[in-house]
């Protein structure tokens, strides 16, 4: 299983980045933690873009997975981070597998608005909901590893690193597995899958609800990460789109990619910020248009380039 | 009997901007099968324009009633010069990718543009009432309307009527259905079809400021304007049928109503409401309740 | 001529699209080994004929059985898996994937079904079935080629072998030589029913061109406005006067 390069690199790289995390200062600590929270989600989508599919509402289980956390905070108490974090990943995963029995039937721009729909009606619901937060959101207190509340972020940024790592792995070894090969093959003739007598209904139910943990875990972690909770940065229409744009920009030719590419919004986000703030929106959406037109690949496809070059 | 017509011409109200943005979004998909997104920046930027040139001629001294000119003169500045540099920079060298690509440079323009308001118009809301306020209110059925917002249905009426017109009496609308329904048998039959994509672009972000135009005075113009509207006329879209006019219509009543009945009655599901109907239709009759007939190919 | 049990049955298949009759008394008997053309004009109600077999249309009335199991009601997955194949008439590949890629990824599905799926596809198994393939139908040069570069004569043949790989014992061929140009058409066909013959597969293949069809078949099924208008040997076949109006188009 560990073959591979991309394993190893994963491997080796998240060792690195751990033992290096030690010594980072704060701030790039967190720019890591809500980078590989948020890839955990891309991974998914990659998954759904190599099969031809693209949801424009991957925010709902990204939010559901958000919101789970700060209601068993609230409601329940509970502050374990591995707790929270299942919690988030299961119930998003349900949700995902239940959906999927419908999404599983629509292409193209169905697929994706279908997903929208889902998504706004969850916002919808949240925004309106004074129980549920409304458009203010939680606090979310801090997380606790087996009992133990951490001083500093360190602990919380390993632990999002080692679920990173292991996320990369499995959904690696997933896409080499015959149901994980069904991506491109899928995109490219539905009708010879079926007819060569694998299910395309089957499959893409199971990479849907695949998408729908990780988002699930995604949003838990990114909860935890920063701390709180709140519709407009995580269930919007938006956030969903802002998703897309990272599986666009970060490529989907590799399980390392959404982490490189999740990095680089990270990143391009805190300074576009400092240096000009009204042009947020307007560098997502140029960088957007330029990888479609100039690097459908994404940065990943630059990476493998220079790759080739050197071997 | 007046809550009943509160609700009734709220939602009418509020379905008739909505068909405008929603017909220029629906004829933008009939035609060119593009689901386009940055449809929510020709109304932000139409809405925008009315009202900075609304405040700058009342500024100026002229008479309130030059209000409206400027409403129509900005949905149609707006829709020819966007519609025209997004069809003929962007959009002219995609028309062979993948559709949901298409969609996804739509939302990249959305973005840039929206950015681009904020840079031009700055982040502090504006107020063009001056029109709103010329027509003064009545009363009627025991409540006070604004007659403005009477004359929003008006006008919605009459786009509606126009493109009923276009499509059925003239022979640019036989043009239209013919590439609606086979693009390339409209090559082969010799239609230009692509000036008739470029031309029904221009058409349809014209729609799209002519929305926002018309709404402008009646709120205060700021930013994220675009954002809710696309996902409405979304649903519009999806619930009427994607490249149907009357869909449009139609889609437009029913969230409209929809919409002014949660907000009056049951307001928490005011935003669920719409995108539960959405997903409804979705579920169950995905092309909608009046798609255009699709021939089977093979 | 066998006398075994025929291992396709057809009775009385009816296929009605509102007033348009596109199959009708349908009655066949296949027996195995059996290598049957099916010819007619266009729009007679061949393919239609194919889709209905596999699983991709159902029949207004009337039965397939195959092997004693009715087929009627299952789709083209579960004809598949019961063990029938079909190539098409547009060649049905994975345009973006290379021709080891298709092929690979045919053998996969057919090998690891159910709980397999869930493991490594690559294998070195696999890879040496792959191979074998690869020969068989002389794609050996093509193998790391993307499709979509590939000519039609190649894309068919890709379209065939991927049928094959799940070991079916009834293939249906839709128009296989249609698109290849007249001086390959034969040798086309040499590598394919070569391939098909060690096997021992029986083949249903749907064709215009008369010289293949007498070449390569040893019965004939004419159809024309969905029904059968003559089921006996090509010689015969070609000589009966409803075949030679109706088909060929001959007028007296």
């Amino acid at each position: 299983m560990l073959r591979d390069t991309t394993s190893k690199v994963v491997l080796f790289g998240g060792i690195a980045i751990i033992l290096l995390g030690a010594m980072m200062p704060n701030w790039i600590v967190n720019q890591l933690m809500f980078g590989f929270s948020r890839a955990l989600a891309i991974l998914g989508l990659l998954v759904l873009w190599r099969t031809g599919l693209v949801s424009f509402g991957h925010a709902f289980y990204f939010g559901l997975g958000a919101y789970t956390v700060a209601i068993v905070d609230i409601q329940l108490g509970v502050t374990d981070v591995f707790i929270r974090l299942l919690g988030g990943a299961i119930i998003a995963g349900f949700a995902g597998f239940v959906i999927g029995f419908i999404m599983r039937n629509y292409r193209d721009i169905f697929f994706a608005m279908l997903n929208t729909a889902i998504s706004m009606v969850l916002y919808g619901i949240i925004v309106k909901t004074e129980s549920l937060g409304s458009t203010d959101g939680f606090a979310i207190s801090l997380p606790t590893i087996f009992g133990i509340a951490p001083e500093t972020k360190y602990p919380l940024f390993v632990i999002i690193t080692m679920i990173a790592m292991i996320s990369a792995l499995a959904v690696n070894f997933y896409l080499k597995t015959t149901v994980g090969r069904l991506t491109t093959p899928i995109r490219d003739n539905e009708i010879r899958v079926e007819y060569l007598g694998f299910s395309v209904a089957h499959a893409i139910h199971l990479k849907y609800t695949i998408s729908a943990v990780l988002a699930g875990g995604a949003g838990a972690l990114m909860a935890m990460s920063l701390g709180q909770v709140d519709p407009d940065s995580m269930i919007n229409w938006t956030v969903s789109g802002e998703l897309v744009f990272i599986t666009i920009l970060s490529g989907p030719g590799n399980v390392i990619a959404p982490f490189i590419g999740s990095l680089v919004f990270e990143v391009l986000r805190t300074y576009a910020f400092e240096l000009a703030p009204q042009a947020w929106q307007l560098i997502v959406g140029a960088t957007f248009l330029t990888i479609i037109f100039f690097l459908p690949g994404g940065i990943w496809s630059l990476i493998a380039k220079l790759g080739r070059k050197n071997s | 009997m007046e809550t009943f017509l509160t609700i009734l011409l709220d939602g009418l109200q509020f379905s008739s901007y909505l068909f405008i943005v929603s017909a220029g979004l629906t004829i933008i998909f009939g035609v060119m099968k593009i689901l386009n997104v940055c449809h929510g920046s020709f109304y932000a930027w139409g809405a925008y324009t009315a009202a900075f040139f609304i405040g700058k001629f009342s500024d100026m001294g002229m008479p309130d009633a030059v209000g409206f000119l400027i409403i129509v003169a900005a949905a149609i500045a707006v829709g020819v010069v966007l519609g025209f540099i997004i069809e003929q920079g962007i959009l002219k060298y995609m028309y062979q990718r993948d559709e949901v690509l298409i969609v996804l440079a739509t939302f990249g323009l959305f973005l840039v543009l929206e950015d681009i308001i904020l840079i031009a118009f700055g982040t502090d809301p504006y107020f063009a009432y001056q029109p709103m306020a010329l027509l003064d209110s009545v009363e009627m059925g025991g409540i006070i309307r604004d007659v403005y917002g009477l004359s929003l249905i008006g006008v919605a009426t009459m786009v509606a009527v126009g493109c009923w017109f276009l499509l059925n009496k003239t022979k640019w609308g036989v043009i239209l259905k013919a590439v609606i329904f086979d693009r390339e048998m409209g090559i082969s039959m010799g239609i230009n079809v692509p000036f008739v994509y470029t031309l029904t672009f221009i058409g349809g972000a014209i729609l799209g400021g002519l929305g926002g135009a018309y709404i402008a005075p009646t709120i205060s113009v700021a930013p994220g304007l675009g954002t809710e509207v696309i996902v409405l006329s979304f649903a519009v879209v999806v619930v009427g049928g994607m490249g149907s006019i009357a869909g449009a219509a139609i889609g437009s009543l029913i969230i409209g109503i929809l919409r002014a009945l949660a907000v009056h009655e049951l307001p928490q599901v005011e935003l669920f409401v719409v995108f539960a109907v959405m997903a409804i239709v979705l579920v169950f009759r995905p092309e909608g309740l009046f798609a255009p007939a699709k021939p089977r190919k093979i | 001529m066998t006398r075994a049990a025929p291992i396709l049955e057809i009775r009385d298949l009816l296929k009605t699209f509102g007033a348009v009759v596109a199959a009708k008394d349908i009655n066949i008997d296949i027996s195995r080994g059996e290598i049957v053309g099916i010819i007619g004009a266009n729009g007679a109600g061949k393919t239609c004929f194919v889709n209905m077999v596999t699983g991709y249309l159902s029949p207004t009335s009337g039965s397939i059985t195959f092997e004693g199991v009715e087929l009627v009601g299952k789709g083209p997955r579960e004809v598949t898996h019961a063990g029938i194949s079909r190539s098409f008439q547009v060649s049905q590949v994975f345009h973006s994937m290379t021709v080891a890629e298709n092929l690979r990824i045919a053998l996969a599905i057919a090998e690891n079904r159910g709980v397999n799926a869930l493991r490594i596809m690559e294998s070195d198994a696999l890879e040496a079935k792959c191979n074998d393939v690869l020969k068989r139908y002389k794609l050996e040069d093509y193998r790391d080629m993307t499709v979509s570069v590939l000519s039609q004569g190649i894309r068919k043949l890709l379209d065939i072998a991927m049928a094959v790989v799940s070991e079916p014992r009834i293939l249906l061929l839709d128009e296989p030589t249609s698109g290849i140009s007249v001086e390959e058409k034969f040798d086309f066909m040499d590598v394919v029913m070569g391939a098909l013959r060690e096997d021992n597969v029986t083949v249903l293949f749907v064709e215009h061109d008369m010289e293949i069809v007498e070449r390569y078949v040893s019965r004939v099924l004419a159809f024309y406005q969905g029904e059968i208008i003559a089921d006996m040997s090509p010689d015969k076949a070609l000589a009966d006067d409803k075949v030679q109006e109706f088909v060929i188009g001959k007028r007296h």
